[in-house]
């Protein structure tokens, strides 16, 4: 099926919940209501004409500067038995995102979900196994967030480099072979 | 050997006895089999691996990697260490056992690299959180480059003197002040 009946079928099955589309876009997808997502996942896959059986990538972003500032969720889907693709998108608020979870219809959302909030803080309603998947569970915040400042420590380790830092690895250090003091001999070439 | 003592104990003994000082010896047998952690954490690794292979071959030098932090003497830090990692690094650090020592392999774990500004993740400079004998800087370095870094530390290992330590000696730098005036002794 081509991005227009896929979009068609959507909105003849949920009608309002599908909110808007952009079909012609190098990956076509259809803006999804929060609230539905689960069910039009689920559809998607159970549908025969649709047979959306791979979520390829799910992926948060952020967009501040939008108005008003908004993340999004974007689900890249393929079928396998149609050898076709489509994308869903999910719209937030950037204020305490929430959006039902899909690891029920593509196990795989698992991680992809658990990475989305590790990074970006969004929430997944219904998620199983909601912990930080990449940074220490001990970590505060979501660093791929735009308005994410660095700390100046984490566990007592700088994350901010220093003034002292910098020109310390500037000078070099005197321990072992400084830093930046180091050629090795060319072998190629006689020394007089 | 000093020239007099030579004199002395020269052609006097049967075939197989060998006079050396403890230091020599014991520095020697040291800087000839350094075990190295295989410790691969980014792209550096694939240089610490050709390395190892047959065209630049570390076994020449006695070097070769071991598994464990048990039974290893060097730990060659290749690669971006994470935060998260330091913390797993410290920990193996204090697993390997006495003599140890530490070769930072590359910018990244030098001070961070292209991750100084903006790796909110990244630490800067593995030096942080153990000591560093060795620095060994490029992106990644070339065999050639690590070569001459593990040849600089057998020289370093060389210099030390077992006998008579004062202050901290090469390999042992765990809780000493880099700048050496801890104990007021070392420059």
């Amino acid at each position: 099926m081509d991005p227009k009946a896929i979009h068609e079928t959507l909105v003849a099955k949920f009608g309002e919940k599908i909110q808007g589309a952009s079909l012609e876009a190098a990956s076509p997808f259809s803006v999804v209501a929060a609230e539905a997502i689960a069910e039009v996942a689920a559809f998607c896959k159970a549908d025969p004409d649709l047979a959306f059986d791979n979520l390829m990538c799910l992926a948060g972003v952020d967009y501040p500067k939008e108005t008003p500032p908004r993340m999004e969720v974007v689900y890249q889907l393929l079928s396998y038995t149609h050898l076709h693709t489509f994308a869903l998108k999910v719209q937030l608020p950037r204020e305490n995102p929430a959006v039902p979870t899909v690891e029920r219809t593509w196990g795989v959302a698992n991680w992809h979900e658990r990475e989305a909030w590790d990074l970006l803080g969004i929430t997944f309603l219904g998620h199983s196994d909601p912990r930080r998947i990449l940074l220490p569970d001990d970590w505060e915040g979501h660093p791929l967030r735009k308005d994410w400042q660095d700390p100046e420590y984490y566990n007592g380790m700088h994350v901010k480099p220093t003034q002292q830092m910098a020109e310390r690895a500037l000078a070099g250090e005197t321990i072992g072979v400084g830093p930046f003091d180091f050629t090795p001999p060319n072998r190629h070439v006689k020394e007089e | 050997m000093p020239e007099e003592v030579q004199g002395l104990i020269h052609n006097r003994f049967g075939d197989g006895l060998v006079f050396t000082s403890a230091d020599q010896i014991i520095n020697w047998s040291r800087k000839n089999s350094i075990w190295f952690m295989t410790f691969g954490l980014a792209c550096c690794a694939i240089e610490m691996m050709a390395t190892g292979g047959s065209r630049y071959d570390l076994d020449r030098f006695g070097i070769m990697p071991r598994g464990t932090p048990r039974q290893s003497d060097l730990m060659i830090v290749a690669g971006t260490v994470t935060l998260k990692m330091a913390t797993r690094i410290k920990r193996l650090y204090a697993q390997m056992p006495e003599p140890k020592y530490v070769l930072s392999m590359g910018s990244c774990a030098n001070n961070g690299g292209p991750y100084w500004r903006h790796g909110y993740h990244v630490l800067k400079g593995v030096d942080e959180v153990i000591p560093v004998d060795v620095y060994v800087p490029g992106c990644p370095p070339r065999p050639e480059a690590l070569l001459y870094g593990l040849l600089k530390l057998q020289e370093k290992i060389q210099e030390d003197r077992v006998t008579r330590k004062r202050g901290y000696t090469v390999g042992s730098l765990a809780g000493a002040r880099l700048d050496g005036a801890a104990d007021g002794t070392a420059k």
